[in-house]
């Protein structure tokens, strides 16, 4: 059955869906969108690290897109806006990833593959790194469920209940930093932030508490995944940017059912 | 042995010295209730009893077993985030239902259960606020400015519900106000702060003082005027403070 590359594509989608449907909601309910964003574009330059020292991917791009969010959380409040650090961070990050990339003499890697993702050549071992992210992401995220929530509602809250915000901040940034590495060979850098927001966005009209709304949007990236590459082998456009387009899609749709639903 | 003792309290945000050498305690069973001007470290205070800041002097010390029940100033929920009361009020450890039945009776709002917190009014919010922390059964309620954002029935009837709470569990209750003239029956002892405990004493000394409009009185004609303020009173430390230069008025914070 693995062999069929559409069915290893479809299982790396599902298994990065998963991971980024409870971690979206996450980013979505603290207005992190922007912090994705920055840690998923420091990537690129984990990418180059990676392959100058021909380390594992995975590894180096954990490492760079965990450094990245550890320095954003360290420089905020220090003088900048939080929304400014991020654009000078982000965008830094990426030109520097291109640039080094660019270093990379005798390697001849195709920039557009991390870019933009390489689904349908996803591998058993990409698969099997994704999965292990994946699940490790789930299982973080759902051991510190409660605790995390409390945290997003509000700081003191949290710490009257005995919870240190700072540290559930440090679980949200490592499953960040892991979603980013296993993504990248899915969706591409420039979209990571588009599988964590839209799906869990679309989930929002149609959720009455927050596991629901984590479950919907696992749905809804599970089904963007399928349709998305059914709709790339048909219509024979790019695999990443397809599945990204279908969330697109389902959320529009959703929006227009809280419209009708609040109007009606 | 006191529920809470604060000893030699010092907190700095930065270079700033919000509160310099705070003491005080609450025993079981009594209404405390803190007044000052904005930014006098009231928030400050209790965010150090809960444990969200760290002091640079001084200790904040629980007696045994002593549970707190936090009710925070009115809480942004974020719109994006779907949540039911009855989901918010089992976060974090999962209350029983019958508990949370209970504890939303008690804070006078038995019939939000299945109501989306950011649907809620600013009176049901803070009840809501209230039977989250009650839910802990705890041995007192620390309230922060619980009735911001409430007109002045709405909150009169928020402390009408806080002295029941107190009948009914027996909790002590250290709470902040700017309301001083609804609360002043209710509490048992008023502590006035501006960066240092300025003075303190039972509602009934306080209110005969001669200097009785002194903090936040006369710019107001009255209306907020709550407490006296004694200009002469000695401190034990020696540094420079600023508590007589504030100019006594609500307006001018």
């Amino acid at each position: 059955m693995l062999d069929d590359f559409m069915v290893r594509a479809a299982l790396a989608g599902t298994g990065v869906a998963l991971a980024a449907a409870p971690l979206g909601c996450f980013v979505v309910w603290r207005r992190m969108a922007y912090f994705g964003d920055a840690t998923a574009h420091a990537a690129i330059l984990g990418v180059a690290l990676s392959l100058a020292f021909s380390m594992s991917i995975f590894i180096g791009t954990v490492v760079v897109s965990l450094l990245m969010a550890l320095t954003v959380n360290f420089l905020s409040g220090r003088g900048y806006a939080m929304d400014t650090l991020l654009g000078v961070m982000a965008h830094s990050a990426l030109a520097f990833g291109l640039v080094a990339v660019s270093f990379l003499s005798g390697i001849r890697i195709d920039l557009m593959a991390y870019l933009f993702g390489d689904i349908l050549a996803v591998s058993r071992t990409d698969l099997g790194v994704i999965w292990s992210g994946a699940l490790i992401v789930v299982a973080l995220i759902g051991w510190r469920w409660s605790a995390l929530l409390t945290t997003t509602l509000n700081e003191d809250l949290a710490y009257a209940n005995g919870i240190n915000p700072k540290r559930e901040q440090l679980v949200l940034t490592l499953a960040l930093a892991i979603t980013v590495a296993v993504a990248i060979k899915v969706v591409g850098v420039l979209l990571i932030a588009a599988m964590l927001i839209i799906p869990a966005a679309a989930a929002r009209p149609l959720s009455r508490t927050p596991e629901g709304m984590a479950v919907t949007a696992g749905l809804i990236g599970i089904t963007s995944v399928i349709v998305g590459l059914r709709a790339a082998f048909v219509f024979d456009t790019p695999a990443g940017p397809s599945i990204v387009c279908v969330a697109a899609l389902s959320f529009v749709f959703s929006s227009l059912l809280r419209t009708f639903r609040t109007t009606a | 042995m006191s529920l809470i003792t604060v000893k030699d309290l010092s907190i700095n945000y930065g270079a700033r010295t919000v509160l310099s050498r705070v003491s005080l305690s609450v025993e079981a069973g009594e209404i405390v209730t803190i007044v000052g001007p904005n930014g006098s470290g009231k928030t400050s205070l209790l965010r150090a009893i809960i444990g969200a800041v760290k002091p640079v002097r001084g200790t904040v010390e629980l007696g045994r077993n002593v549970t707190l029940g936090y009710v925070p100033q009115r809480l942004h929920i974020d719109e994006t985030l779907p949540m039911t009361v009855a989901r918010f009020l089992r976060l974090p450890n999962g209350a029983k239902a019958e508990m949370i039945h209970q504890a939303l009776t008690q804070a006078g709002a038995p019939d939000l259960l299945n109501a989306q917190l950011s649907k809620l009014s600013g009176g049901q919010f803070q009840r809501v606020l209230l039977a989250r922390a009650l839910l802990g059964t705890p041995d007192v309620l620390l309230l922060d400015e619980a009735t911001q954002g409430l007109d002045q029935r709405g909150s009169a009837a928020f402390y009408q519900q806080i002295e029941q709470v107190r009948k009914e569990t027996g909790c002590a209750i250290l709470m902040i106000s700017h309301e001083l003239h609804v609360v002043m029956s209710a509490s048992d002892r008023v502590i006035c702060l501006n960066g240092h405990v300025c003075c303190e004493g039972t509602p009934a000394v306080v209110a005969s003082a001669p200097e009785y409009r002194a903090l936040f009185g006369t710019g107001t004609g009255g209306a907020l005027a709550l407490y006296r303020h004694e200009h002469d009173h000695g401190h034990d430390h020696d540094h420079a403070h600023i508590h007589h230069d504030h100019d006594h008025t609500e307006a001018a914070e």
